[in-house]
Formats: structure tokens, C-alpha cells, sequence
């Protein structure tokens, strides 16, 4: 067969994570703690409206104070807000689209998502005074999980945007939030459930189940188990609305429409996290879209020649810097401290870009961001990550 | 470090947290071997199994019952269904055999239905090997910063929620060696960068506003060597001046610029999180010690480091 040379126009681009997300309506952040996700997940979203315009939201969890007050974001909740176009220009850039940003407030969304699904005024009110849903909603974290999702969710059928980004909470399993939907699902339709409403309504034990209330009984005492009892009746209400929902937001997360990013360290433990979450996504058959490694050290400390030179240089440090400043001594030490601290971040230099080359399971895109000299904290920060991963 | 060192050593259980990826479980493997080290038979618990903590001693994944990993360290790894099965064989005298059955469906139930039944069956576990003696120190490789303040606040959640029953008198045994701070004591582990920072400021608030539990000490982890003094610095600028550097390149027989240019990077690293630190220290109460560990320059993470960390620590200990 001859070869079919295309026009140029026809060629695909280069892949690149600036063309994978003009393709998409949701981006999801997600990988180990303590990477940068949040700032990487806001760089992204701000790239986004300098390159391709558009309506660019960005789902937030808990960015970084002094991040948070440049961009004009201080004491914002669940609402959204738009950042105003003036933090793009005094940044040097030109804002082609919008960029609003909201962020996750874990208890005023499991609020509004009672009121959502009462089926009346008096068992919404009800369930909003329950101990037991206060304690659900407020103080145990795995309730972020699921309204992380939810949230995203509810936006994204508004319509309202072109694209969204979503920064991801710190989850106890970095899968926890993914199955979160499915779990809220099994809770309510669970049989346990239903036994243990039961007595308590009709007060009726039979053989079967007799042995767990006695247990549950004991260890926990019936007034507990009442308590319990009452929040699920009340909960029941809801069930259906509650499953129905839990399903939707799975199915929008395999949907093409959204991608995954892993964003991650060179750092070891934060690799064999970011290994495992790609290995989990492909396994779910979600789509990884990119894999995006942040404070990577300068490629130069790895350079074996001049690692030589340093070398050398921790053992010739006095003949070379004599003469060539006022203090000889003082340069000697100077040489010396320069050249060792070298050859000490090369050494991490050279395990991390080891580890880069051994990743696993990772797709076509694969960004890496440079070890910024200082924290980002404004626009200009933000854009400046933006541009490393964006071609 | 500022104040007196606490003496972590002479406590009977410390939960070791921070913000995900600061060293957290580097920090507990170096406080297990210090107290190892002053033969201290010593119980490293990880609760969020990932099999790290065992890795840093080099040796196999543990699993909920203790195992000899290293001489004087017993490690095992939380399971807060195996919890329940030990609690309800040894305090109620119900035996349960076999993983799969009413019981593990149930308990999934529980767990997930009334908040705080894993929280208190992994801090119950832990204030059990307190009480039963069998170590002398418990060292907990305790979840991140925002879950441990649910794990520690349990007993008392419990306490408030459920007003009879056998759980509620398990409490308050719990409550008695958490809040006790001869016994008890907890580890914020923090990096000197800007958001590990701020969550350490905000643990240290929330400990002493939600919990019983009292801080013990911050340990500011991959603190970055000091390169130059001042004078030490004016010398570097003197060298970075190009002709100086051209000279310094040919004498060398090859090119420093990057050297240099390396160690300009290196100081501006440090320079950056030195103020994280300074806000640290200032943020935190006067009388809250604040420990320094250094940034290891190594290969890779494993029993070498493990003991070079715990040199460290002793250090800061005043051991």
C-alpha cells in the first residue's frame, strides 16, 4: 500500500495536556498528599482561560491562604465566584474566558443535599437536628469523599461550564473518594438496614436476627440503637433519591467526558502512590489522562562531567580560588561547601529521574514541572507552573 | 529546638502524625528505634496499612498481630475488624471464628452507621496495649492530621452519643490514658514548606480544642543544611561574577556554572523555607518544643536511614 502522506492540517497534534483538556468537560486532581495538587489543579484551570477561553471552574478543596487571598477567593464556600480579570492582566496575561472557583464546605453540601432529597419540610428538619447525622456530616471525614463527587455532580449538570477542574480532598485511601459513590449506594440499599429499622417498629424479632440485636444490644445499648434507628427511618424517606444519585455520579466519572490527572513527586513514597492510582484507574477503566510530576530538580545535577569537576573541586578548592576573591580562606570553604551541596542533590537528583524512568503504567502524557525557586502564591505563579505542563 | 525536650521516651504511647508527605512514618520509625536503642521494648502500630513503617526496618508487610521485626520492636498493622473480634472475645467472651459471616456484614454496618466504631476500636486497641503493659512504649503511625483529630476525639464522641450500654463504660478507661500526660503524648510532624505549616499550626488548635490528648513536640522534618554565613555569602557573590567564574572554569578544567548556579538554588531553597519556619515557630505556643530533623541526602529509605533519623532525634532529644 502506498504511504498516504496527509496534509499537514490533518496531522494530530502532539499530544499534550493543553489538547487533552480542551477536549473534556472534567479534569479530576487526585494522588498522594503534599504534592501540590491544589496549586497544580488551580494552574491548570487558569491556563485553561488564557488558552482556550471559555468557562473554567475550579472545584477546590483547601488551597493555600496566601493563594487563596491573590486570587480574591478569602471566606469563599460552597458558592461559586468569578476571579476577577484583573488578577489575569496584573499577572501579565489575558484572560480569553472566565475563571470561578468554589470551594468544598463538606457540611453545607450534605445540608443542601438533605434539602435536596426530603420529601418534606418536617423530616428535613428533623435530620438536620439528628446527633447522629451531625456527627456524619461534620466530623467524619469520609463523608468528604462522597460530597466531593456529589458536588461536582450537581455543577456539572447545571451546565454552566465548559470545563472543570477538581482538586481532590486528602483521602485516609486515595481511592476512597472513586468508590465513594458506589458505597453510599450499598449503604441504603443494604439488608442490614432494614433489620435493624425493623424492631423498632414493630418490635418483632424473629430467629434469624435475634442474636445480632442481642449483640448489638449489649455493645452498644438500645438507646443508641434507637437513635440509630430513628435516623435511618428518617433517611429511608430519601432512599431512593439518595441511590439514584449515587449511580449518576459513578457513571459520570467513567464518562469520556471526564479525565484523570495523577499529580505527584519524584519522591518515593509519593511515586509508588501515584504508581498505584494509575494501576486502579486503567483497572476501573477510567481515563488517566496525564501524569503530572511536580519539584523536579534541574536535569544539570545529574550531568556526569561536571559531577567530576565537583569532585574535584571539594579537592582542589584552595589553588582554585586563590586569588580570586579577598579572602582566600573564606573561598576555599566556599568552594568546597559549593561543590559538595552539588554532588549531595545530585544524588537525589539521580535516584529521582530513575524513578521517573521506571514509573509504570503511565500514559503518553507526562509532564514535569521544575523545582520553583520560590512558593507560588499569586497569578503569576500559577501561570508560570501553567505553561510547564500545558504543550 | 527551643524549649526543653519533652521527654518522648519515658511515655507510654505517642501517635505520630502530619500532612500527607511530610515523613510522618519516617518520624515514627526513628522515635520506635531511639527507644529501641535505650532498650525500650517498643509496639510500632500502623494504622494506615500501607507497609511502609516495616519497610523503613526492612522487613515484610505486618498484619494485626505483632511481629518482631528489628531487636526490641514488636510492628503490626491496624484492623479494626480483627479489633472488634479481640475486644468482643476478650471483654465479652464471644468468641467469633472465621472472617466471613453475619458478623463482618454487621460490623461493616455498625461501622459505617454510628461514626466513631472504627475510631474507637483502632484507639481502643491502642490504650489496651497500654494498660495490659506488654510493651513499654507504643508508637503509633497515626492517620494524617484531619482523621486523627476523629480517632482521638472518639472515646469522647462515643461518650456524648451513647449514654449506657458496655461501649460507653470502655470509654472512659480510653479517655483516662489519652488524657493523661505522663502516658499520652502526640507528634505533629510538619515540613518547613507553606501548607504543611499551616496545618500544623491549625492540629496544634484543633488537638487542644476537640481532644484530651496534649502535643507533645513539632518535628520540623527535611530541614535543608545552611550553606554560607554571611561572610561565607559575600565570598559566593564574589565568585559568581562572571570573569571570576570564567577563571575559576578554566583553572577547574571545565565549566562551574551550574555548580554555582546548583548552589545559588540550594541557598534560595533554604532561604524560602526558613520563613515557613520562623512562621511555625511563631504560630505555636511558647512552651511547645519544636524539633529539627535534617533533609538525608541518600539513595533510597531503609534501615541506613532509619538509624541516621534516629541519631537525629536523639540529638534533638538531648539523648
Amino acid at each position: 500500500m502506498a504511504r498516504h502522506r496527509s496534509a499537514p492540517e490533518n496531522q494530530p497534534l502532539p499530544h499534550s495536556l493543553g489538547q487533552l483538556l480542551a477536549a473534556k468537560e472534567i479534569a479530576i486532581a487526585c494522588g498522594p498528599g503534599g504534592v501540590g495538587k491544589t496549586t497544580t489543579a488551580a494552574a491548570v484551570a487558569a491556563m485553561a482561560v488564557v488558552e482556550d477561553g471559555g468557562r473554567v471552574l475550579v472545584l477546590t478543596v483547601d488551597p493555600a491562604r496566601r493563594l487563596a487571598d491573590a486570587l480574591g477567593l478569602k471566606g469563599i464556600g460552597n458558592q461559586e465566584i468569578r476571579i476577577a480579570d484583573e488578577v489575569f492582566t496584573s499577572a501579565g496575561a489575558t484572560p480569553r474566558g472566565e475563571l470561578w472557583a468554589a470551594m468544598l464546605d463538606t457540611k453545607q453540601s450534605w445540608d443542601d443535599l438533605i434539602a435536596l432529597h426530603a420529601p418534606d419540610e418536617e423530616t428535613k428538619g428533623k435530620i438536620l437536628a439528628n446527633p447522629l447525622y451531625q456527627n456524619i456530616s461534620g466530623r467524619f471525614v469520609q463523608s468528604h469523599d462522597y460530597i466531593a463527587m456529589e458536588r461536582l455532580y450537581e455543577i456539572h449538570s447545571e451546565g454552566k461550564y465548559d470545563l472543570i477542574v477538581v482538586d481532590t480532598p486528602p483521602t485516609r485511601n486515595a481511592l476512597d473518594f472513586l468508590d465513594a459513590p458506589q458505597r453510599m449506594a450499598d449503604f441504603f440499599s443494604s439488608r442490614l438496614l432494614r433489620w435493624l429499622i425493623v424492631p423498632y417498629r414493630s418490635r418483632l424479632v424473629n430467629a434469624a436476627t435475634k442474636p445480632f440485636y442481642s449483640v448489638a444490644d449489649r455493645i452498644l445499648g438500645t438507646q443508641f440503637l434507637a437513635d440509630i434507628s430513628e435516623f435511618f427511618i428518617l433517611f429511608q424517606s430519601m432512599y431512593e433519591g439518595f441511590v439514584e444519585r449515587a449511580d449518576a455520579v459513578t457513571r459520570l466519572l467513567s464518562d469520556r467526558r471526564t479525565t484523570f490527572l495523577v499529580v505527584s513527586t519524584l519522591e518515593a513514597t509519593p511515586v509508588r502512590e501515584a504508581e498505584f492510582f494509575s494501576a486502579e484507574l486503567t483497572e476501573r477503566q477510567l481515563h488517566l489522562g496525564a501524569i503530572i510530576l511536580n519539584k523536579v530538580l534541574p536535569d544539570y545535577l545529574r550531568d556526569p562531567k561536571t559531577a567530576k569537576l565537583a569532585q574535584q573541586l571539594t579537592h582542589r578548592a584552595e589553588s582554585l580560588a586563590d586569588g580570586l576573591t579577598d579572602d582566600p580562606v573564606v573561598a576555599a570553604r566556599v568552594l568546597g561547601e559549593v561543590a559538595e551541596s552539588f554532588l549531595n542533590f545530585g544524588v537525589v537528583a539521580r535516584r529521582e529521574a530513575e524513578q521517573q524512568a521506571e514509573m509504570r503504567g503511565a500514559p503518553d502524557i507526562l509532564v514535569t514541572v521544575p523545582f520553583f525557586d520560590a512558593d507560588i502564591f499569586d497569578m503569576e505563579g500559577l501561570l508560570r507552573l501553567g505553561v510547564q505542563v500545558w504543550d | 529546638m527551643t524549649t526543653a525536650a519533652p521527654d518522648l521516651l519515658q511515655l507510654k504511647l505517642v501517635f505520630v502524625t502530619g500532612k500527607g508527605g511530610v515523613g510522618k512514618t519516617t518520624v515514627a520509625a526513628a522515635l520506635t528505634q531511639l527507644a529501641a536503642e535505650h532498650g525500650k521494648k517498643v509496639l510500632a502500630c500502623e494504622v494506615d496499612a500501607k507497609g511502609d513503617l516495616s519497610a523503613l526496618f526492612e522487613a515484610a508487610p505486618t498484619d494485626f498481630v505483632p511481629r518482631e521485626i528489628s531487636p526490641g520492636i514488636w510492628s503490626m498493622s491496624m484492623d479494626t475488624e480483627a479489633s472488634l473480634r479481640e475486644y468482643l472475645k476478650l471483654q465479652m467472651r464471644i468468641p467469633v471464628v472465621g472472617r466471613i459471616g453475619p458478623l463482618a456484614k454487621a460490623f461493616d454496618f455498625v461501622a459505617t452507621a454510628a461514626p466513631g466504631v472504627r475510631e474507637i476500636l483502632t484507639v481502643g486497641k491502642l490504650c489496651y496495649e497500654v494498660r495490659e503493659g506488654h510493651y513499654d512504649l507504643v508508637v503509633v503511625d497515626a492517620p494524617a492530621s484531619g482523621h486523627v483529630i476523629g480517632q482521638l476525639a472518639a472515646p469522647q464522641a462515643i461518650n456524648d452519643l451513647v449514654k449506657v450500654g458496655l461501649i460507653r463504660g470502655q470509654t472512659d478507661w480510653m479517655l483516662e490514658i489519652l488524657s493523661d500526660p505522663r502516658q499520652t503524648g502526640l507528634v505533629a510532624v510538619t515540613t518547613p514548606e507553606e501548607m504543611p505549616v499551616s496545618e500544623t499550626l491549625e492540629l496544634t488548635e484543633r488537638i487542644k480544642a476537640e481532644t484530651t490528648v496534649r502535643m507533645s513536640a513539632v518535628v520540623v522534618n527535611q530541614v535543608l543544611p545552611e550553606l554560607f554565613g554571611q561572610r561565607e555569602e559575600e565570598i559566593f557573590e564574589q565568585l559568581r561574577v562572571h570573569e571570576i567564574e570564567e577563571v575559576l572554569s578554566e583553572r577547574a578544567g571545565g565549566s562551574v556554572a551550574t555548580i554555582l548556579e546548583g548552589a545559588r538554588l540550594a541557598v534560595t531553597m533554604r532561604r524560602t523555607r526558613a520563613g515557613h519556619l520562623e512562621y511555625l515557630q511563631a504560630g505555636l505556643p511558647p512552651d511547645l518544643p519544636v524539633l529539627l530533623l535534617p533533609f538525608l541526602f541518600t539513595r533510597t529509605h531503609g534501615m541506613r536511614t532509619t538509624r541516621q533519623m534516629a541519631q537525629a532525634l536523639g540529638e534533638e532529644l538531648g539523648h
